[in-house]
């Protein structure tokens, strides 16, 4: 499989990061195609987080911080200050290192993002739900619990309700930000056979810390260091043949 | 030589001993002041006293009047208050974000909170009772809400700074506008806290003297017009103590223990509430 057989769902052209007078991401260029899931990896602070919350502008909710360049997604520069924000993040969904459900019952949890959006019967709205949580995985334990909190759920189901509540607003991109790095090893499995599964419908970024976890999951990877894109292609060649030898240095654990 | 561990376990001796003795003098006085209310107001402390008008002097009379009084103009000082609070307290932690506003609203906010009541009370007294001509009850919600406002902003700011900003990213990450995220889920999360910020500015004001006396001033007889002056427990108790009859100092003493009792209940259910 190669990069160019794919189409590009984000393209990224020069784009540099600030966290006010850090630079952060300098000049970065690539494509994620759609469908596929595309991994970030590098040691800690290479930016490969921040690289992943431009893709939803999350930056934006803390002043200070600013991305120029271009990220385009279906034609459009994100970046531009005329894109709606809010309808941004509805299209490109994100899941985070730390579980967060909402202070609300599982089912308000998952309902949440679908009513800011679309105006659902109680009857569609309950199958959106149940549809979201079975894509999760998580239905088979909550069916019969969905008025309980979403905080009484164990981390690792914690995590699949917010995978839950991240698709059942449709998104075509889910960006996943070290989703498995506060779970045990069962739970980190379980989330693993779930990506795998939802590439189909979607466009998948995920950054780790775990290269194992990349090798295993991903078609894409990109290492990165210190701000900077280092090498950047499909999973099986960049953790067998790198081209780089900071790439082959990072992987075979010499250095990171 | 003493060993390392051995010292340490002698500092923290002392300092257990400081803390238990510290302890016990501040607990001393507050048990001495609750007993001597129970024992010059617990015998006053009959149906009438909840039934009767405040007496003339020489006649039999309870404090209906005065705890009516006090209940009116808590609880509307209570709903002006509160909500103004709580959009400050919102605004500051929230969306100010470091601008100059928040820094400026917060900085006169502690000035607020900590401005002694009587100069509220002669705020009041002459931006309003001044202007109109007569004292009023509507003139003692103001200055009660004068003091509910920065206890509510400063609960309110500190409640919400205690929430990760990851449950508000992952809420924006849903495409959650801001004012949504805001009542959705933060006030969702905090609302004890909030909730035991206003019982704490409720218990604040039940007490207070100074503001009333140059508003609200009192009322010997039943009212309920709130542009006329309006009995109230602290200064019925202020007038009642500081006379000569013997059976107006005792209402004084079951006034002050009422009191002291409401307060003491709304910060063992502020305590309930957080805990829960």
């Amino acid at each position: 499989m190669t990069q160019q057989s794919t189409t590009a769902k984000i393209t990224l052209q020069d784009l540099d990061f600030f966290y006010a007078q850090f630079h952060a991401l300098k000049s970065i260029s690539m494509r994620i195609p759609e469908n596929k899931v595309t991994a970030f990896i590098g040691p800690s602070g290479c930016g490969k987080s921040t690289l992943l919350r431009t893709l939803n502008r999350m930056y934006q909710l803390y002043p200070g911080q600013e991305a120029t360049g271009a990220i385009m997604m279906d034609g459009v520069n994100i970046l531009d200050s005329g894109q709606d924000l809010n309808v941004l993040r509805a299209k490109v969904g994100m899941v985070f290192q730390k579980p967060t459900p909402f202070p609300m019952s599982i089912f308000d949890n998952v309902a949440f993002g679908v009513k800011l959006y679309e105006d659902l019967g109680r009857h569609a709205l309950s199958e959106r739900v149940e549809w979201a949580l079975k894509k999760a995985a998580l239905w088979e334990e909550v069916k019969d619990k969905l008025e309980q909190s979403g905080t009484s759920l164990s981390g690792g189901q914690q995590q699949r309700l917010c995978i839950a509540r991240t698709i059942a607003v449709k998104p075509e991109v889910v960006l996943l930000d070290e989703p498995t790095s506060a779970l045990d090893p069962i739970s980190t499995a379980r989330i693993e056979d779930l990506i795998f599964t939802l590439k189909e419908d979607y466009t998948i970024v995920i950054v780790t810390h775990n290269m194992q976890q990349a090798a295993r999951v991903s078609d894409f990877t990109a290492y990165m260091y210190l701000g900077e894109l280092i090498e950047y292609g499909d999973t099986d060649t960049l953790f067998t043949t790198p081209r780089q030898r900071a790439t082959e240095d990072y992987i075979t654990g010499k250095f990171g | 030589m003493i060993s390392i561990y051995t010292r340490r376990r002698m500092v923290n001796a002392i300092n257990l001993t400081f803390s238990i003795l510290a302890m016990l003098f501040g607990l001393f006085w507050l048990s001495w002041i609750v007993l001597t209310l129970f024992e010059m107001g617990a015998h006053a402390l009959t149906l009438d006293l909840f039934l009767q008008m405040t007496p003339a002097p020489g006649e039999q009379g309870g404090l209906l009047n005065a705890i009516a009084g006090s209940l009116i103009m808590v609880v509307l000082a209570v709903l002006v208050g509160t909500p103004i609070g709580i959009m400050a307290g919102t605004y500051l932690a929230e969306f100010g974000q470091g601008g100059w506003l928040a820094a400026v609203t917060r900085f006169i906010n502690d000035i607020l909170l900590s401005a002694p009541s009587i100069v509220i009370g002669l705020f009041i007294y002459s931006v309003y009772v001044a202007s109109v001509g007569h004292f009023s009850g509507w003139a003692g919600v103001l200055a009660l809400a004068l003091i509910v406002i920065p206890v509510v902003v400063r609960t309110t700011e500190d409640m919400l700074r205690l929430i990760p900003n990851s449950l508000r990213e992952a809420a924006a990450a849903l495409g959650a506008p801001q004012w949504k995220i805001v009542t959705l889920v933060t006030w969702r999360v905090s609302r004890a806290g909030i909730l035991t910020g206003i019982l704490l500015a409720i218990a604040r004001i039940s007490g207070e003297t100074a503001p009333l006396l140059f508003t609200a001033l009192n009322n010997q007889f039943w009212n309920t017009d709130m542009n006329r002056p309006m009995a109230n427990l602290p200064v019925v108790i202020f007038q009642f103590a500081m006379s000569p009859y013997e059976h107006w100092q005792e209402l004084a003493w079951a006034g002050a223990l009422l009191i002291t009792l409401s307060v003491l209940g709304l910060n063992v259910l502020a305590r309930f509430i957080l805990r829960r």
